[in-house]
């Protein structure tokens, strides 16, 4: 356990050191930002009330979408680029002998990353959000802590799905497309460009069952006080039912590859 | 004009910022990574350039190829001042990064020297006959057709060199060309830089970490340190100048005492291995008969001075410093 | 000695001429460049269809994002859907093309951080060609092709007394809208040279950029617009120009005959970033990242 808490600081620590990247990021998030809560203050004053959110509401949700935007992930980024390139070159082979598991050992360094993406690419935007504009951020703190679990578990299933993408380099050639088709679920269907809420009909409740409404849609919600009680504790158990699923097709996967590996001769 | 290369006084200063103490307040340091060189390589000389890292060689050779701008001095090579006439230099000079290959790497190699080609608008026959020749000097012909990504280490700096000189360069620069390569290799990079120097008489300037590099290919060697020019002459000279010394590295049967022998000392003893410091300039053979004699010899090799360490003694001796 | 200063001093005079003939250059490196890439990419088909494929559905993503809003509402921000898909369409195909010619400029940095910008200063070639060439990949028609479409769903749909000013307009808005997103990817790699880690700095530019002329400008507050008229004139991509065609006020007070300008804007952008370049490799040269 030790060691993955040294994997996780490692991944913290590792971002740490571009700062101006940081902050170059930060300006581009705050931009976006600005542009989506005029385009959704457009759409909410002639309908108010849509999606069941008020515009403050709506408003809080673009700046989350920004804060969030690296946390978990949507885009992709983080290790997978890193795990391809290792697969492709062999490297991983030196990885599957290693007396750590390697599912847990990438999903450490990715937790520290996710950790750093939440102070240093989240902080601001949603602070700048806040001062410019009229947000509904809840004042009790238990709620905001309900909302960093919500985005924990957001972290994990974004990590199960792109080290699922990362593992399918085993047999393609190339994961470039893999990668892609996983970006647009994670664009479309976290609720980035749009929350899942205002989704029409049979495409909103499909939108909503996917994994990816667990890494903005929820945390968004539960920061917004729609999920209280046992509410709650179902959007965990979603978030928490998605992850396990993933994360075991993700060791099976793992396993296939290693046999693979092993066969060949690494 | 017989000179192809020529610097006087070259200075290249760059301005290095950096965090002081804890406070965040940046402090500006000039760093003088040339510090006023001045030398001329004649036309179809092949020169060393050596030194120990960071001492300013790529520096310089940035500012022969027009990478960089000098902060001070002249520069001409091939006649053309190289930061201000930098494309017009580039085709008439190759260079070659040890480190950074050129060539496309998702391509067969042959691609990548119809792209120099038309890049370059090298003159089919030209092209023809120089492709031609480092096929065959370089051993390239089964390769032609093979993903750059698929070549060995060794194979890819041959692909590089013959990338340089398509275009017929009047001065070819090589920055490491033999690090990392077997000793096959090797030996072939240096052979066809040999004979390229002597039947094109493509004037040739590298740096190199490998002093063999140097034996086998330039009878003028230079050494910078410190953005300075500390010697410019013969190899031979330069191990006198630094009084560099070779290594034995002698296995006996068993731990014995230091080995005594008048033109040899030992430096160091492990168990049944011993190193022996001879000078550079004698040869090895009538040591190890002479060894060979009194002692039971299992295994030995010599190694070669480093540059480092010639670099090092040259300043013990001179007392600098 | 003496014929070089003569040299030098034709050169002189001859600078404009020396300029076109550069720029001329540039375009054949360029030509030649993107040429190796295409065959690179062609090594792996496979991935290469998924990828345009992929490209062309991922830009398509935020207008489906629009078409969502659209089946809860009949205008924003005044504008109907058609009009809408106009401005899409018309800042989605310049930006697109674009991102087709220059879309590598944020690679500068690495290049610089990595070192291998050195190998192309080495080349007999200008440096902005090579660099905007490299990477150069053919999956960026699918972002064209798919700004096209929604422009042409918009001609279809729009209620427009066509004009040949009006169609005029489609073109120039094409054309003048990519030089002037050029312009910006060129600034923003010139930036690059002096913080090598701020390319995504540019994007907010580029892709923001795209993102807010799909809407409507009565959309935002007055300052934004005002930003991007003034300031970082992507305002004239296809705002202004659409005004005219939409017979729209534009929320700034501008005469109409702004709507005719962009081509000179575009002009101006490319001299600027131009300018920002030469100053950018000028410093690098100098300073050796």
């Amino acid at each position: 356990m030790r060691l993955y808490a040294i994997v996780a600081a490692g991944g913290f620590r590792r971002h740490t050191t571009y700062r101006i990247a940081t902050a170059a990021g930060v300006f581009t998030n705050t931009v976006f930002g600005a542009i989506m809560a005029y385009t959704y203050m457009a759409l909410w004053s002639v309908r108010p009330g849509l999606g069941g959110y008020d515009q403050s509401q709506a408003l809080t949700y673009v700046w989350l979408g920004q804060a969030l935007i690296m946390t978990v992930a949507m885009m992709g980024g983080g290790f997978e680029d890193e795990l391809v390139e290792r697969i492709r070159t062999g490297d991983i082979a030196i990885d599957l002998y290693r007396p750590a598991d390697l599912q847990l050992w990438w999903l450490a360094g990715d937790v520290g990353r996710a950790a750093f993406h939440l102070l240093g690419r989240g902080v601001v935007p949603l602070a700048f959000g806040a001062l410019a504009f009229d947000l509904a951020l809840p004042a009790d703190p238990r709620t905001w802590l309900a909302f960093l679990l919500a985005v924990f578990l957001g972290v994990l299933v974004s990590f199960s799905i792109r080290y699922l993408v990362a593992l399918s380099a085993f047999w393609l050639l190339d994961g470039a497309g893999m990668a892609q088709m996983a970006w647009l679920g994670g664009v479309f269907f976290s609720g980035m460009l749009l929350p899942l809420n205002v989704f029409p009909g049979a495409l909103g409740e499909v939108a909503r069952a996917l994994p990816w409404s667990s890494l903005l849609q929820i945390p968004a919600d539960v920061l917004l006080g729609r999920h209280t009680g046992w509410g709650l504790v179902g959007a965990y158990g979603f978030q928490l039912g998605w992850a396990a699923l993933l994360l075991g097709t993700g060791r099976l996967l793992q396993a296939a590859a290693t046999r693979r590996v092993v066969v060949q001769g690494g | 004009m017989t000179d192809v290369i020529q610097l006087d006084g070259v200075e290249k200063v760059f301005e290095v910022r950096r965090k002081n103490g804890r406070r965040l307040r940046r402090e500006r340091k000039q760093v003088r990574a040339v510090d006023g060189i001045t030398f001329s390589v004649p036309r179809g000389e092949m020169v060393g350039y050596i030194g120990p890292n960071g001492a300013g060689k790529s520096t310089t050779i940035k500012m022969l190829t027009g990478i960089l701008t000098p902060s001070g001095g002249q520069v001409r090579v091939a006649g053309l001042d190289p930061s201000r006439e930098r494309t017009r230099l580039a085709r008439r000079i190759g260079v070659v990064f040890g480190q950074r290959t050129t060539l496309w790497w998702d391509l067969p190699l042959y691609d990548s020297y119809r792209l120099a080609h038309r890049m370059y608008r090298i003159p089919d026959d030209r092209f023809r006959a120089n492709l031609d020749r480092c096929v065959e000097l370089l051993d390239l012909g089964e390769l032609l057709d093979v993903p750059v990504r698929q070549l060995s280490l060794g194979q890819r700096m041959r692909g590089d060199i013959a990338a340089a000189l398509l275009h017929d360069p009047e001065v070819l620069y090589l920055d490491e060309p033999t690090i990392g390569l077997d000793v096959v290799s090797k030996a072939k990079v240096r052979t066809f830089l040999r004979d390229l120097n002597k039947e094109r008489g493509t004037t040739v300037l590298l740096t190199t970490h490998d002093l063999t590099d140097i034996e086998q290919l330039c009878e003028r060697v230079m050494v910078i340190d410190h953005g300075r020019l500390v010697y410019d002459g013969a190899l031979a000279g330069l191990h006198e100048v630094g009084g560099s010394e070779r290594t034995l590295v002698v296995d006996l049967e068993r731990e014995l005492a230091p080995i005594e022998l008048a033109d040899a000392r030992v430096v160091k003893v492990e168990g049944p291995r011993q190193w022996l410091a001879f000078p550079a300039s004698a040869s090895a053979a009538p040591l190890v008969a002479k060894i060979a004699e009194r002692y039971p010899l299992v295994d030995l090799s010599v190694r070669e001075p480093d540059i480092e360490s010639v670099i090092a003694r040259m300043y013990a001796d001179r007392g600098l410093h | 000695m003496a014929e070089t200063v003569a040299e030098v001093t034709v050169r002189h005079r001859d600078a404009p001429v020396g300029r076109l003939r550069g720029a001329a250059e540039g375009v054949r490196a360029y030509r030649l460049i993107a040429g190796m890439w295409i065959r690179s990419t062609l090594a792996y088909r496979a991935s290469f269809l998924m990828t345009a494929l992929g490209n062309f559905l991922a830009t398509g993503l935020d207008f489906v994002a629009i078409l969502l809003m659209f089946s809860h509402i009949d205008a924003l921000g005044g504008y109907t859907l058609p009009e809408v898909a106009f401005l899409y369409g018309a800042s989605g195909a310049a930006f697109g093309l674009a991102d087709l010619v220059m879309g590598s400029m944020d690679r500068l940095g690495r290049r610089v951080r990595d070192g291998t910008l050195d190998t192309l200063l080495v080349r007999p070639v200008p440096v902005l060609a090579q660099v905007a060439a490299d990477r150069f990949a053919l999956r960026r028609l699918g972002r064209i092709t798919q700004g096209l479409l929604v422009l042409g769903y918009a001609l279809l749909t729009l209620d427009v007394h066509w004009t040949p000013l009006r169609a005029l307009m489609i073109p120039l808005m094409l054309l003048s809208g990519g030089a002037i997103f050029a312009a910006v990817f060129v600034a923003g790699g010139a930036f690059q040279f002096v913080a090598q880690d701020a390319s995504e700095v540019q994007n907010s530019f580029t892709y923001g950029g795209n993102q807010m002329l799909q809407y409507p400008p009565t959309v935002f507050a007055k300052d934004m617009v005002r930003g991007v008229t003034f300031v970082v004139p992507l305002a004239f991509v296809n705002w202004l120009p659409a005004m005219y065609v939409l017979d729209r006020p534009y929320p700034l007070d501008l005469p109409q005959w702004v709507a005719f300008t962009p081509p000179l804007v575009a002009a101006g952008c490319c001299a600027l970033a131009g300018a920002a370049w030469r100053a950018g490799l000028r410093a690098y040269r100098s300073t050796g990242s």
